[in-house]
């Protein structure tokens, strides 16, 4: 089984995506391609009062790509978009017990599509 | 996550196993046959005492058998080695630095495995000519290119029987005429041909040809190289002088038995096993071609008996193969850039004319003596729900 070696929670997320979807008018949306492999990520946010009220995520990857989507989405759900900024791909890969070192790029990936959609959630407040 | 558990006619239900191209498990009836050469106190075959000679014997019966399987001219055109990668680096470098007099031209085609396109780099870097001949969208090498390519100062060109990724089989016989009225010797990649198609190195024309043990369903740890008689070539292995000095080191005779009994058994089994395997590969690729967005890569008759390639739209491979794995219990493979060391697609998809995304949803089945044709419906439906799941989270 898993011959790529990833840890059962990575599986569990694979096989479970948590907040797979779009969400109609979002007020934050992010879009990354993934520069190593080209695979593609997008995120949409809901937000009330600068908390991530609702997120969901489509993924064109691998596995850890979509893992690493899923958790991204779990972790920063309720979560202050301040803080949600924040979150790292050390800190989703961690969550997710660890990911083969050549596959670090893909948590990174979910990581910057989070904080493209809140960049875009603050253009847009700006406006 | 604990294995899911799945049920086929009340039964648990077991691994179907479609990666053969990878690894094959070894035949039974190889192991019975060879494994009285494991043991440690049988003689090393250059010993002459009776343990030794009893060893050198079973090495000259696999390097007979093995002769048969290719129709090669006689046995002593059999050279062991420990495997296909150390064949292909023999029959490459060995070839062109021995005849370095009438030329330092290489050539190969753009869909050959990474032993044979590495050692021909090796010799570029050394101040050889390399040529790379393309292919077709099916994978057929562009025979205008190789003749155009050819010159009399070419060497070594190396064309691949058949390829294990896209399943295309190359003309050889043609190829084999071109090269010899305007090159020197052909060397042809037989790995994944040998054993389920009828490879005849004298009716196809062929100077040297690899083989190995394990995709024959033989021991891993041996291989081989047949060496037209005239073609002259190095050791790139130099000691004890084993192997008509072609490559030294004591030989490893259980796996050479194992080869030498596998080989056998191939030739007595190829006809009817490649004809049932084409039967299951023929249902699978009619079944699976009905997912939407789905195609087949490679040749669509020019096929290994035992070989489907598919790429589906706007999914990723690895996600593929882990979803067949985790939940249906089925094992196969891909040649997305997602699970290559260097991140990269295959380079044989990209060379029939994928774009990187189209590469990254490619699937390979490669069938082997466990596959029946029950399996059919299971599979399909496998890769059909598989496919839709996967489609549901894509953003494309
Ligand atoms: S998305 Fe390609 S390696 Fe993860």
């Amino acid at each position: 089984m898993a011959q790529i070696g990833y840890s059962k929670k990575v599986l569990e997320h694979f096989m479970n995506p948590r907040n797979v979807g779009t969400i109609e008018n979002p007020d934050g949306y992010g879009k990354v391609g993934n520069p190593v492999c080209g695979d593609l990520m997008e995120m949409f946010i809901s937000v009330k009062d600068d908390i991530i009220t609702d997120i969901k995520f489509r993924t064109f990857g691998c596995g850890s790509a979509i893992a690493t989507s899923s958790m991204v989405t779990e972790l920063t759900k309720g979560m202050h978009i301040d803080e949600a900024m924040e979150i790292t791909r050390d800190a989703v890969a961690d969550e997710l017990e660890g990911l083969p070192p050549r596959k670090m790029h893909c948590s990174n990936l979910a990581a910057s599509a989070l904080h493209e959609a809140i960049k875009d959630y603050k253009r847009k407040e700006e406006d | 996550m604990p294995t899911p558990s799945l049920t086929f006619r009340g039964e648990p239900m077991r691994m179907i196993y479609l990666d053969h191209a990878a690894a094959m498990p070894i035949n039974p009836g190889v192991l019975e046959f060879a494994k009285r050469y494991l043991q440690s106190d049988f003689g090393n075959p250059s010993s002459l005492y009776s343990a030794g000679l009893e060893a050198k014997r079973i090495i000259e019966d696999a390097r007979k058998k093995i002769a048969e399987l290719i129709n090669a001219e006689n046995e002593t055109c059999i050279v062991f080695t420990s495997g296909a990668t150390e064949s292909n680096n023999l029959a490459i470098k060995g070839t062109a630095l021995r005849n370095i007099g009438k030329g330092k031209k290489v050539v190969a085609s753009a869909i050959e495995h990474i032993s044979v396109l590495n050692p021909m780099k090796e010799l570029q870097k050394s101040g050889f000519e390399l040529t790379i001949i393309p292919v077709d969208s099916t994978g057929i090498v562009d025979i205008e290119e190789l003749d155009d390519s050819l010159t009399k100062d070419t060497t070594v060109t190396s064309i691949m029987y058949a390829n294990n990724e896209i399943g295309t089989i190359e003309p050889i016989k043609e190829i084999s005429e071109i090269v010899h009225e305007k090159g020197l010797y052909l060397h042809v990649d037989a790995t994944a041909a040998a054993g389920r198609l009828p490879v005849d190195v004298q009716n196809d024309g062929i100077d040297l040809l690899t083989l190995s043990s394990n995709d024959m369903y033989g021991p891993q740890g041996a291989g081989a190289l047949y060496i037209k008689p005239g073609v002259r070539l190095q050791s790139i292995l130099p000691g004890g002088g084993q192997e008509r000095g072609l490559r030294s080191g004591t030989e490893n005779v259980f796996a050479i038995a194992g080869m030498g009994e596998a080989a056998r058994i191939a030739k007595d089994e190829m006809a009817q096993e490649s004809k049932r395997l084409r039967g299951i590969r023929d249902g699978l690729i009619s079944e699976i071609l009905k997912v939407e967005e789905s195609y087949l890569t490679g040749h669509p008759t020019q096929r290994l008996p035992h070989h489907a390639s598919f790429r589906f739209s706007r999914i990723e491979g690895e996600s593929i193969l882990l979803n067949m794995d985790m939940k249906y219990n089925v094992q196969v493979s891909t040649g997305s850039a997602c699970t290559s060391r260097m991140l990269e697609p295959s380079h044989v998809l990209i060379a029939i004319g994928l774009k990187h995304e189209e590469a990254h949803g490619s699937m390979v089945l490669t069938l082997g003596r466990s596959n029946e044709v029950e399996e059919i419906p299971i599979i399909t439906k496998a890769i059909k729900e598989t496919v839709q799941r996967l489609r549901e989270l894509t953003p494309l």
